[in-house]
């Protein structure tokens, strides 16, 4: 099968879906003759016309407010948030509005609408352009919360999010973009919902969000080594989130490590750790997270305070030196 | 009686004009309905009368064609009455009956039904704005001859959400009529100490489309503005900006102290009582008799207690029912 990057398939899923569906509109900053500012709408301008391709002014407001008023009447918007930082700029149109119009009209109203955008930290842009606030979203009831971690993936759940009926946060990270792998031509979709065992494993259960995935496969690679086998977990959309597949991991195991970028209190981790201990799992548990602070600029001090690879070793080594509970 | 000229412009039929009145009406009784039932607990939390204002959602609303949609505000009973809603099931939802338009998840503020044209009732001051801008976009892709007619009032004006809004709407001069229902007060916040203008309308100069202010008092200049704004929406020209100057009677919710005006400004206000300015004109220009329109304040005043008892007899929801509607399966 071909190989292609992350990029490039997040722009087959908007232009198939495009192609397809005439109602599937974008909007969002930079999206037009610039092609969003990784490349993920280049040439759809081109293609389909400013109507159907709307470079917006700076208003992030206005342009998740396009993405409700639009797909109440029938479009099946794809807006785009260039930032997930800058989300929090249109908080009451997400969460307010787009979270809850089903509900408050009593499920007539429906909102098929699609919101892109990045997170992440790592590339040194400090504080307010690296946050991961996929926990702010998966608190809200009625969005839909999904964290594709690779090019496969990212296709196939981006496809999904503009079928689905319900208001999608999509959340891509930055420093997947270049990422490289193997993608089918043709158009396909991943349920939401089904968690991905990423690499099998029978002592250690690694549950791994968005870019922590490759940190964790490479983290359970050098274990091996040392004789631990781990199972790495994706569990690709928080919501709905595949609770079944990572509590059977983890009755397995009795081990469960959870890694992402976003801070460690009440972070999604925490989350997944709850539901664990309610089935009454006998387990280990740690959080390989990022730290209580905003994202610093200087790279040992971002270091020091992301989860990597290393990181999960260690953790995952020590868990091991303490035995089974 | 500049108002009265502009409407010869847009003349209406004698029935359109009694549909009118008669929904004002049915705006002003259902409003004390709703607030005795504040007074005797059947309702719960917040709502937000709208009377003294009825001329600006009657005179908007009638200016709409088959097709248009409206985005509504937490004081938003009115434009619901206005689109033609049901009185039953408006006071059903008010009262957490199963039998409401949003089967008693929305209550006061969210009164809205889809199929009246009402894209939603607002919790959030200025929310609807945005919202309106898309649905505009909507109409504007699938090239129907319809416009989005967005309600909001002054202190609207004053958020972000306005801004960018109006913005977005006039670059693409999308299909939107823009309608700010300056009713003087934000709560307690008078335009006096939140505004730096005289007319909100002066704000459309920002956006490079037209603005204007009407008396929100006199339904045949609202009536006639929307007009020529929708007009001017549906055939492409983009946005408009309408401040009605109008007037609150009640407070700000059934329980407002009103520590913020003085009582002779509330009765000034009531003297230009927009039904009781509408009930002259039809008598004057012999359109209909005093003893006509004293038949259709009784059948109203009927109407609203049939509505009443449909509300209270009406179910509960199943408790159950609070786990659905999250999300489309």
């Amino acid at each position: 099968m071909r190989t292609i990057n992350y990029t490039r398939a997040i722009w087959e899923a908007l232009n198939d879906a495009m192609e397809k569906d005439e109602r599937v509109i974008l909007v969002g900053e930079d999206i037009g003759v610039q092609g969003n500012i990784f490349g993920a709408t280049y040439g759809l301008l081109d293609k389909f016309g400013e109507k159907r391709v709307r470079n917006s002014p700076i208003s992030e407001v206005a342009i998740i407010g396009a993405a409700v008023g639009s797909s109440i009447l029938g479009m099946r918007p794809v807006v785009e948030i260039m930032y997930i930082d800058f989300a929090t700029i249109a908080m009451d149109q997400i969460v307010n509005q787009a979270a809850k119009l089903h509900y408050m009209s009593g499920g007539k109203v429906k909102l098929p609408l699609v919101i892109r955008t990045q997170g992440g930290a790592g590339t040194g842009e400090a504080a307010q352009h690296s946050q991961s606030l996929e926990s702010f979203f998966a608190h809200v009831p009625g969005l839909r919360v999904v964290l594709p971690s690779n090019p496969y993936d990212v296709k196939g759940l981006l496809t999904t999010a503009i079928e689905d009926e319900n208001p999608v946060m999509f959340i891509e990270h930055k420093l997947l973009y270049t990422t490289k792998g193997e993608v089918p031509e043709e158009s396909y979709s991943i349920p939401f919902g089904k968690a991905e065992i990423k690499r099998e494993g029978k002592d250690i259960t690694i549950v791994a969000l968005s870019k922590m995935v490759l940190d964790a496969l490479e983290a359970a690679d050098e274990l091996a080594s040392k004789g631990i086998d781990a199972e790495v977990i994706d569990p690709r959309t928080l919501n709905p989130f595949d609770k079944a597949t990572i509590l059977s991991s983890v009755k397995k195991t009795g081990r469960l490590i959870v890694t992402h970028q976003a801070c460690r209190t009440t972070g999604f981790g925490a989350e997944i750790i709850a539901c664990a201990a309610e089935e009454g799992i006998p387990m280990r548990v740690r959080r390989v997270v990022g730290e209580d602070t905003p994202i610093p600029y200087s790279k040992p001090l971002e270091d020091r305070i992301l989860p990597d690879k290393n990181k999960i070793i260690d953790t995952a080594v020590a868990l091991m030196k303490q035995g089974e509970i | 009686m500049v108002g009265m000229a502009r409407g010869k412009k847009y003349a209406q039929s004698d029935d359109q004009k009694g549909e009118m009145f008669r929904k004002m009406l049915r705006i002003r009784s259902f409003e004390y309905k709703a607030l005795l039932h504040c007074t005797e607990r059947l309702n719960r939390g917040p709502l937000h009368p709208y009377v003294g204002e009825e001329a600006v959602s009657v005179g908007a609303c009638t200016a709409l064609e088959k097709g248009d949609y409206i985005t509504s505000t937490h004081r938003g009973h009115g434009h619901c009455i206005a689109m033609g809603g049901d009185v039953k099931r408006m006071l059903a939802e008010i009262v957490g009956r199963a039998t409401g338009y949003c089967k008693g998840k929305g209550g006061s503020m969210h009164i809205a039904d889809l199929d009246l044209g009402i894209i939603g009732a607002n919790g959030i001051v200025g929310g609807g704005i945005p919202i309106a801008v898309g649905a505009a976009i909507a109409m504007d892709n699938q090239n129907r001859n319809n416009i989005i007619l967005c309600f909001f009032g002054d202190g609207a004006s004053n958020t972000g959400a306005f801004h960018e809004s109006l913005n977005m709407a006039s670059i693409w001069k999308l299909p939107v009529v823009f309608l700010c229902e300056n009713n003087l007060y934000a709560i307690s916040g008078s335009v006096n100490d939140t505004l730096n203008i005289c007319d909100i309308s002066e704000r459309s100069k920002s956006y490079g489309i037209p603005g204007i202010t009407v008396d929100g008092n006199d339904i045949f200049d609202v009536y006639a503005t929307v007009k020529e704004a929708r007009e001017r929406a549906a055939y492409g020209e983009g946005p408009t900006l309408i401040e009605t100057k109008t007037y609150r009677w009640l407070g700000h919710w059934q329980a407002d102290p009103c520590r913020y005006r003085e009582e002779h400004e509330v009765e000034l206000w009531k003297k230009r009582c927009p039904i009781k300015r509408m009930r002259e004109h039809l008598i004057t220009e012999g359109i209909f008799s005093e003893e006509q329109i004293q038949k259709m304040e009784s059948e109203i005043e009927e109407e609203i207690e049939a509505a009443e008892k449909f509300a209270i007899e009406s179910p509960f929801p199943k408790p159950d029912e609070a786990l659905q509607d999250v999300y489309v399966e």
